[in-house]
């Protein structure tokens, strides 16, 4: 497959299998009833445990055998924790965090 | 189309607007940067329409993951989506063809604004709700745009800027663990995830990590079911 004949499948995957997570409680509980109550229950614990595992995916090239390939992430990581519960502010702490991880691994620890 | 509608909802939509403008041009920039243009962030964003989604098809096209692997990330960071359907049901209810739409649109943030939505005195409530899932999506799609535009005409050294998927999970992750009672499934999560990275390596580690979260929280079940759902907080 080519590399755009690649990409266009693979968006289209993603396009299909995100309609699909936001279809299904119309699909399987749009008839009146009320869903299971585990259903609910993982509902509503399940975000906060999937984040935290996709943050230590993000974080999973990190290695402990050369300061460049931790410390950005470490001082970064901790930077947008600090600016998030100081300003509660999204675009001030996903921004803060972002172009200072730039700039450590583009001229810190190069 | 009701202009009037549209008008009373475009207040409403400002704080996503700035938003999606700035998360959508970061996507825009990261996408340019492994080789895909402007037309390609803007197909990605009318058909996909999903922040950290999207973010996380960055790296997957970047590596040229597997399309079994695309459909299996897709599915568990959009999980969360499941929930903001359920409180929904009601809402969407009696809105013909168009409610299709609002399933397909139906983001964090606009999530976020329709679960406090009240529609103006003298505009239907199904235009408003509409209008805001409409005018949230155009701002995702001209942000993405304009970003993948913007990498592509200046010369700025974009090494790090996938951090941004990183700083983006976090603040969702803050903001969780402020409004949550109980902080033990985001410790679980964490847990699974770094002892499956260890013991399986980073190639494989999502699975079994998801798979012993899912068994320890139904373990957890009679600690952490307190009930009714608390205030979700907005996430990004």
């Amino acid at each position: 497959m080519s590399r755009f004949g690649y990409a266009a499948a693979a968006i289209a995957v993603m396009a299909a299998v995100t309609f699909l997570t936001r279809a299904l409680p119309f699909l399987l509980f749009d008839r009146g009833e009320r869903p299971p109550q585990l259903v609910l229950y993982l509902g509503r614990v399940l975000p906060p445990a999937v984040i935290a595992m996709l943050i230590v995916y993000c974080l999973r090239t990190v290695r402990f055998t050369a300061p460049g390939l931790w410390l950005p992430q470490l001082i970064s990581v901790a930077a947008v924790i600090a600016l998030h519960l100081w300003k509660h502010n999204n675009l001030i702490s996903i921004f803060g965090g972002t172009l200072l991880y730039m700039f450590l691994v583009q001229t810190v620890f190069v | 189309m009701d202009r009037k509608a549209m008008a009373a909802a475009f207040p409403a939509t400002v704080p996503v607007l700035l938003g999606y403008l700035a998360i959508g041009m970061a996507f825009g920039f990261m996408l340019e940067a492994i080789g895909y243009n402007f037309i390609w962030a803007f197909f990605m964003s009318l058909t996909v329409y999903a922040g950290s989604g999207q973010y996380l098809g960055v790296t997957m096209l970047a590596s040229a993951a597997a399309l079994g692997e695309v459909a299996f990330l897709t599915l568990i960071i959009n999980f969360r989506h499941l929930v903001y359907g359920l409180s929904m049901l009601e809402k969407f209810r009696g809105m013909g063809l168009r409610k299709l739409y609002m399933i397909f649109s139906l983001t964090d943030e606009t999530y976020a604004l329709l679960a406090s939505a009240r529609a103006p005195v003298g505009i239907d409530p199904r235009n408003y709700y509409f209008s805001i899932a409409l005018l949230d999506h155009s701002y995702w799609i001209l942000g993405s745009v304009i970003g993948a535009m913007l990498g592509a005409a200046l010369p700025i050294n974009t090494q790090g800027i996938d951090f941004a998927m990183t700083a983006l999970f976090i603040v969702i992750a803050v903001g969780q663990w402020e409004s949550y009672k109980s902080h033990l499934p985001a410790v679980l999560g964490a847990g699974a995830a770094l002892l499956f990275l260890i013991l399986v390596g980073q190639e494989q580690m999502l699975l079994p990590a998801l798979a012993v979260i899912v068994a320890g929280l139904m373990a957890l079940r009679s600690r952490l079911d307190e009930g009714e759902p608390e205030e979700k907080e907005a996430e990004v």
